[in-house]
């Protein structure tokens, strides 16, 4: 069954947290090639993390040891 | 201009530095910065840098050089941070917070997505055009900042505990009791939040001038 929206934005918040499983990945890659706002969410959850590391450079924050 | 704080590192001897008013001043104030980041407590943020430089001075003999003075002193304040986070949790009422921000969260999730599970035509994502969030564009970083300070607390302290500590899932889990789904779920909504707020007060207002 097609995944819905909902599902797939989850999916593509949870991918910057974890790795997907192979089945994961299958569906929902079938579900952006159909579906441009999920692809434009997917980009822009990237986008948001490498806003936030800039972010966090322009406040001097250094976490790293 | 060059910092005392960018100047002096390395220059200075890790016990030398704590005798520099002006290093140390800088320094401090880039701790409070982070520190208030993380616990949005004027009070508890300069408790936690307080602790972690006493910390530095007293174990300065840990300090191999190996990192930067600054990066030592700041993987400090990281742990005191989480320490600080762990037993604020104990005195948090948990049930009280969750209430209002799952209705936050359903609400956000009504506008965005049809009863279909699909995004609602209105609220479809448009391409981020040229996001010229560079260096040099406070406007975008205050839009940015608001948004961060916009967010619910219970989302934006997983938010800051994901993205600024960098802690991993089974850590943020251990520390604030909670299962791997609810961190997902939460930082889903605040990812989706900040989009969102993101879109609406800059990206958006950014095409149509």
């Amino acid at each position: 069954m097609m995944m819905k929206c909902t599902e797939a934005t989850q999916m593509l918040s949870e991918r910057l947290d974890r790795k997907l499983s192979t089945k994961e990945k299958l569906s929902l890659g079938m579900h952006t090639a159909m579906c441009s706002p999920c692809r434009q969410f997917g980009d822009q959850m990237k986008e948001l993390r490498e806003i936030t590391k800039v972010y966090k450079d322009l406040n001097n924050v250094e976490t790293k040891e | 201009m060059e910092s005392a704080l960018s100047k002096n590192e390395g220059e200075f001897s890790s016990v030398g530095t704590f005798s520099d008013p002006i290093y140390m001043q800088e320094l401090r104030n880039q701790m409070i910065k982070f520190a208030r980041l993380q616990v949005r407590d004027e009070g508890l943020a300069e408790d936690a840098v307080q602790e972690a430089m006493l910390a530095a001075y007293q174990h300065i003999d840990r300090f191999t050089g190996k990192a930067a003075f600054k990066t030592w002193v700041f993987s400090i304040l990281k742990n005191k941070l989480i320490d600080l986070l762990r037993k604020e949790k104990r005195h948090t009422a948990a049930s009280q917070l969750e209430e209002g921000e799952n209705l936050n969260g359903d609400a956000l999730m009504d506008v965005l997505f049809a009863k279909n599970g699909h995004w609602n035509k209105s609220e479809r994502p448009q391409k981020w055009d040229d996001p010229d969030h560079g260096v040099e564009n406070n406007h975008f970083w205050r839009v940015f900042d608001a948004c961060l300070n916009e967010l619910p607390e219970r989302y934006s302290r997983l938010f800051m505990m994901r993205e600024f500590l960098e802690m991993e899932t089974p850590e943020i889990c251990a520390n604030e009791e909670v299962t791997v789904s609810h961190l997902n779920v939460t930082l889903y909504r605040a990812r989706l939040r900040l989009r969102e707020c993101l879109e609406d007060c800059w990206y958006q207002s950014e095409a149509k001038q």
